[in-house]
């Protein structure tokens, strides 16, 4: 039963990652992001209700806290980058490197 | 039946007890004019003669006390104080050997001391010169009173210091800073034969006492290690006292003022290789053995050598300097036949002192009279200008070239008789020494005091102030009379007899109608005509004539010089330059090509640092896939 | 419990901090207080060494104090013979170089007159040498393995500082190669420290109780390596020796005395104290090698000092040389040497030193490091001259100044030693006495280009030593003659600690052979 669950967490993280590899958008990279840790997320409690006990809805507690968090400071970083350079791209913000 | 060295005793107080104050007074003198500086320069010159002559006066009261001992008592030890625990203790070693040097050095050299007064008069660093003097002279007294060969050692480069520091004394002129370099270095050659050889004593005997030797060895043993230790005191002996192969700084030396040249460089300090080797003698020379027959030869050769040299010198200083190379070659002869020749040559070496230092201060008097020209071709006819230089020095010539009852005549006849007795090749050699000396000596007269004016035109010569003709007066008083006295029945040597060894049955009866002795005057003769010939008779040129092959190989005392270079100072300076190149491009290449190279590849990994936080995200996707795989590898093993 | 050792640790931080935290400006305070304070500590260790019994116990003056008690590291500290007349030697040197750097950290003059101004200010240079001061005492001074490995690397910092922030134009070159350098060595002691504390499993550093811990010949080779490499390149030792030379020739001149005067002999100390007694089997099998290194060291130090057109870096490869001769001391396995190196290690001290400050004085008057760019100081600067003269020829180990009796030592006591066959030592006497004669060729060489001849046209506004110049050399001087006559006093302190150490590699203290002439 929980086999349905799991492959779909599997899906979703994959797809999360494929969209942070392929896309440029910073904003829906980051969306991809959000989409990986969710899939994360139904993965622990699947596993929590497989297993039976509350850790892993615990930690998907604390996954939501630190995505939530995330959210605030990554989305303010995009606007005022996009703020700046008029773009959202991933690919143009590469000044940080060497 | 030989050596009766007499066994060393412990003996403090009087003035042997005392003795030390003998090296002090000269070297708190050294101290005081050296560190209180210009407040000196009024009184300084008075302070140094102050200070030897009382060490001499020590040295005096030491040598009656030490005669006021019985013959079988006359070796006092003084222990001073502990130098290096467990190994040497400092002390000094007052017996008959160490006592006639200790009178010759404290004795002329207050004469070379009140000298120098007149002679530096001009100079404005005389101060300087005489705490330079104070300083050899404390120096060689340790070398000759200390009681173990690191004592000895101490005084050895001590005198090799003042050395160098006098014939630099005139440091600006490039030639005499070279000179006194020269000296240092070839010196230190020496000095590493003397200190390998310490070394061997050391961990053969467990001690470096003359004391604990005389415990130890059994008088004339013979075997691998002891003629080691004798060859290697020889090469010390040879640096010290310019024997061949190390004979080539003595030349140069002559750069420094002329009353260095008498008392360092003639009278006291090149003698110390003889002192060595005489001290030694009964340890490691002993009489027949390899290492006496070295000593025997190295001096046999040396004295044709310098003799050599001695014949083709216009500048006076650079011929008596050769000279004093051949004469301190008689010396080693001497001391390369056994207890027999030790007293000749230890009296030739006293009368040399005089008999020489009388002609170098002589010439000092002749070149201070001649604006300071050394060129003997820019002399003649100046017995009339100088009297007392003139009479003075020819007293010294005729002691050096060994006319009839003067002192050079007795010991150097003891030392050709006796060498000729024990080693007949070597004892004819010396006996053609003897004709060249009379030939080049003779020259050195003809060309200084005979024959026609050939001055500067601004030379005015004039004899020179008393302080500096009284000392040449004293000094030929001994070149007359101190060789028939020492040598005549024996006095030296029975007064040596209880420090070097001999027999008191068999003390040598000098001869006058021997037949070497006969040849030897008939050659000096021969040689004192040729000199005439070539020199007195016939005008001397004032410009250097090219000369034959010989003269040109004596000129350039016998290739040495080009021999030292060829041989060492180029291949040194190759090697040199070889090693620095190695250093800077091979070891230090290594370390910053390694360093370079580190830079270099990090250069290039950080490269890898995109910017495009895709490819970041790629690569985490990757290692997380890559450690889950491992993982699940793992997991499955 | 003995409260000297901390004390004397103690008063140069603290003088350091009052240093460090005056005011701007008060640049000649500074340099007044840390002269105070440095003679201070010399009078505070004067009265410590009064007590100090050759006889008794071979640490004194010990004190004990948890630090890390995990791991059983202590602050442990006390002194034996060795370590006592190291600490004297630093604590004399740092005066001494307070008063010669009195103008050093205004910075240093260039060769076309143009000043090299410092990077950092005249106090932090005077706080620095005080903090180098404390560390010096403590490295010797520790009886912890792991506080002496924290002294050891911590020392390089306020040097690294002192090298690239108040020295000559290529400082910073020098500096980082000279901490490159030393870290990779201490890096590698760092492992050894570990892997002896991990394999004797005592649970403590303390080095009297890991004497003899390790048994295992191979462990003790392995460690042995850790900690020797360290230490060669510390001395430093032939074929890693080439951060030497820049570094002292970068550094100005009261930095290089304690570079090369105390900071070097930290490695020399350690062969001697911790490479042997700590892995005796190790440091026997390993003794020809190092033998061999250690007279390549001289004569190539040597040689290649001979050809320097650089004055300080001529002084640096003399002092590769008489590295070279400490070193053969040390593993020449007899007393005599022994104590000759361990002598070695204060004489060489003051003489490198005195000869450092003596270039440093010239170098100042000039600018210039060259010796090419110098000529007939003498007639100019006569008691310069005399001072450089005297300071070369303790360099060229003249008899009757100091460094004569160690060097003498050391050669006769490796001659004699029958530790390791004698013929292979005795060649190597041997070989290292050519040096005597390099030596007079270097020094006297370096003295005629430089003093002697006829005066060069800069060389002739040159002043004389003033007086403050005259009371850095002379003290130094001074103890050069003293020491080369009376070496009593000294030896008698490290011969007790050098017997002990030769009881701990268990080899027979007499090396001497009584042998007889016949």
């Amino acid at each position: 039963m929980t086999t349905h669950y799991l492959v779909l967490s599997g899906l979703l993280f994959a797809i999360g990652a494929m969209g942070v590899l392929i896309r440029r958008n910073a904003i829906v990279v980051f969306m991809c992001v959000e989409l990986m840790l969710n899939a994360c997320n139904l993965a622990f409690v699947t596993f929590s209700r497989q297993v039976g006990n509350l850790e892993g809805q615990i930690i998907a507690f604390f996954v939501m806290v630190v995505a939530a968090a995330e959210v605030v400071v990554g989305l303010a970083i995009i606007v005022t980058i996009f703020r700046t350079r008029r773009s959202a791209s991933v690919d143009d913000a590469n000044l940080l490197k060497y | 039946m030989e050596s009766q060295v007499a066994e060393i005793v412990q003996h403090t107080g009087g003035a042997i007890g005392n003795a030390w104050l003998m090296i002090a007074f000269p070297l708190v003198g050294a101290f005081i004019l050296l560190v209180f500086n210009r407040f000196t320069n009024r009184w300084g010159h008075l302070l140094g003669v102050a200070m030897s002559l009382a060490s001499f006066v020590v040295a005096v009261l030491a040598f009656f006390e030490l005669i006021g001992f019985g013959e079988e008592e006359r070796r006092r030890a003084v222990h001073l104080y502990e130098f290096i625990p467990g190994m040497v203790d400092m002390g000094l070693l007052i017996d008959p050997l160490s006592i006639c040097f200790a009178l010759l050095i404290t004795g002329v050299g207050s004469l070379i001391h009140i000298y120098s007064i007149g002679y530096m008069a001009h100079d404005e660093h005389r101060r300087r010169f005489f705490s330079y003097l104070n300083l050899f002279v404390a120096a060689m007294l340790l070398l000759v009173l200390a009681d173990n060969y690191v004592g000895l050692f101490i005084g050895w480069e001590g005198v090799g210091l003042a050395s160098y520091l006098l014939i630099g004394f005139w440091q600006f002129k490039p030639s005499a800073a070279t000179a006194a370099k020269k000296a240092f270095v070839v010196n230190r050659v020496g000095d590493l034969g003397l200190l390998v050889g310490m070394f061997v004593i050391w961990t053969t005997f467990g001690t470096l006492t003359f004391q604990g030797l005389a415990e130890k060895i059994t008088p004339g043993t013979q075997n691998g290690t002891m003629l080691a230790i004798g060859l290697l005191l020889l090469l010390g002996a040879c640096g010290k006292s310019a024997q061949l192969p190390l004979q080539s700084w003595l030349l140069d030396a002559m750069e420094g003022p002329t009353p260095v040249s008498a008392l360092i460089h003639a009278a006291t300090m090149v003698t110390a290789g003889v002192y060595l080797v005489v001290r030694s003698g009964a340890f490691f020379f002993p009489e027949g053995s390899g290492a006496a027959l070295a000593v025997a030869i190295v001096g046999a050769v040396t004295l044709l050598a310098g003799a050599i040299i001695g014949c083709a010198k216009d500048d006076i200083k650079k011929g008596l300097a050769g000279s004093t190379m051949s004469q301190i070659g008689y010396m080693m002869l001497g001391a390369g036949l056994g207890p027999a020749g030790y007293a000749f040559a230890i009296g030739h070496l006293i009368t040399h002192g005089f008999f020489k230092a009388d002609m170098f201060l002589g010439a000092g008097s002749v070149m201070h009279g001649m604006n300071d020209e050394v060129d003997m071709r820019k002399y003649g006819a100046l017995r009339k200008a100088m009297p007392i230089t003139y009479v003075t020095f020819m007293i010294g010539y005729l002691a050096i070239i060994g006319f009839p009852l003067l002192s050079g005549y007795f010991t150097k006849d003891g030392i050709i008789e006796t060498a000729v007795h024990h080693q007949p090749i070597l004892g004819w050699l010396a006996v053609i020494g003897a004709g060249v000396t009379g030939f080049y000596m003779s020259r050195m007269i003809f060309m200084t005091f005979f024959g026609e004016k050939r001055w500067a035109d601004d030379a005015h010569p004039h004899e020179s102030p008393l302080v500096m003709t009284v000392p040449l007066m004293i000094l030929s008083l001994g070149a007359i009379g101190l060789g028939g006295w020492l040598v005549l029945g024996g006095t030296l040597y029975k007064f040596l007899i209880p420090a070097v060894g001999g027999n008191i049955n068999e003390v040598p009866h000098f001869d006058f109608f021997s037949t070497p002795g006969l040849v030897t005057l008939a050659l000096v003769a021969v040689g004192v005509v040729f000199a005439w010939m070539r020199y007195g008779r016939v005008a001397v040129p004032s410009v250097q004539p090219r000369g034959n092959f010989l003269t040109t190989f004596a000129r350039r005392d016998l290739y040495g010089d080009a021999l030292n270079e060829s041989l060492f100072m180029r291949p040194g300076q190759w090697l040199t330059r070889l090693a620095v190149f190695f250093d800077n491009r091979g070891i230090d290449g290594v370390v910053n090509g390694l360093a370079a190279g580190i830079g270099g590849s990090s250069g290039r990994l950080r490269r890898i640092q995109t910017g495009f936080a895709r490819s970041y995200a790629l690569s985490i996707l990757i290692g997380a896939a890559l450690l889950t795989g491992a993982l699940l590898f793992v997991g499955n093993i | 419990m003995s409260p000297w050792l901390p004390i004397l640790m103690a008063v140069p931080v603290v003088g350091a901090i009052v240093v460090a935290l005056l005011p701007k400006g008060s640049d000649k305070l500074a340099k007044q207080v840390t002269l105070l304070v440095s003679l201070l500590v010399l009078v505070l260790t004067g009265v410590m060494a009064a007590g100090f019994k050759p006889s008794g116990e071979r640490f004194q003056f010990v004190a004990e104090y948890n630090w890390i008690p995990s791991f059983g590291v202590k602050f442990g500290v006390g002194v034996d013979g060795v370590a006592l007349v190291l600490i004297a030697l630093s604590v004399v040197l740092v005066p001494i170089v307070v008063l010669a750097s009195w103008h050093d950290a205004d910075g240093v003059k260039a060769a076309d007159g143009t000043l090299i101004t410092p990077k950092r200010s005249v106090k932090t240079y005077f706080s620095l040498l005080l903090v180098l001061e404390t560390m010096m005492i403590g490295v010797f001074a520790a009886t912890d393995i792991f506080l002496f490995y924290v002294f050891f690397e911590a020392m390089l910092i306020p040097m690294y500082f002192m090298i690239g922030s108040y020295g000559g134009a290529q400082r910073s070159y020098a500096a980082v190669k000279f901490l490159l350098y030393s870290l990779f060595g201490g890096l590698l002691m760092l492992v050894a420290v570990i892997g002896l504390y991990v394999v004797a499993g005592k649970q403590t550093f303390m080095f009297p109780e890991l004497v003899g811990a390790i048994q295992d010949p191979t462990m003790q080779k392995w460690l042995f390596g850790g900690f020797f490499i360290a230490f060669a390149i510390k001395a430093p030792l032939w074929p890693v020796h080439t951060w030497l030379p820049d570094a002292a020739a970068q550094a100005p001149a009261g930095a290089a005395v304690l570079l090369v005067g105390v900071l070097d002999k930290v490695g020399t100390f350690g062969m001697l104290r911790f490479c042997l007694e700590l892995f005796p089997d190790a440091a026997k099998a390993f003794t020809m090698p190092i033998v061999v290194l250690a007279v390549i060291s001289i004569i190539y130090g040597a040689i290649v000092a001979i050809g320097q057109t650089d004055m300080k870096r001529l002084i640096a490869y003399t002092s590769i040389s008489h590295f070279g001769f400490i070193v053969l001391g040390v593993f020449a396995m007899s007393s005599v040497a022994q104590s000759g190196a361990a002598l070695y290690m204060v004489n060489h001290g003051f003489a490198t030193g005195a000869l450092f400050l003596a270039a440093g004085f010239l170098i100042a008057r000039r600018g210039s490091p060259f010796i090419g760019d110098y000529g007939g100081v003498q007639k100019v600067a006569p008691v310069l001259a005399g001072f450089f003269l005297i300071a070369g020829l303790a360099g060229l180990s003249l008899p009757g100044l100091s460094s004569f009796v160690s060097e003498f030592m050391v050669m006769i006591g490796t001659y004699s030693s029958q530790a390791h066959g004698s013929g292979a030592l005795a060649a190597a006497a041997v070989v290292s006495a050519v040096a005597v004669v390099l030596a007079a060729v270097y020094i006297l060489w370096m003295v005629q280009r430089t003093m002697n001849g006829p005066t060069a046209e800069p060389v002739k506004a040159f002043k004389d030593l003033n007086a403050r110049e005259i009371w850095v050399l002379a003290p130094l001087v001074a103890l050069i003659i003293g020491f080369g006559f009376f070496p009593k006093p000294l030896l008698d302190v490290i011969n007790p600690s050098v017997q002990q150490t030769l009881t701990n590699v268990q080899v027979p203290t007499s090396t001497i052979a009584e042998g007889t002439g016949q």
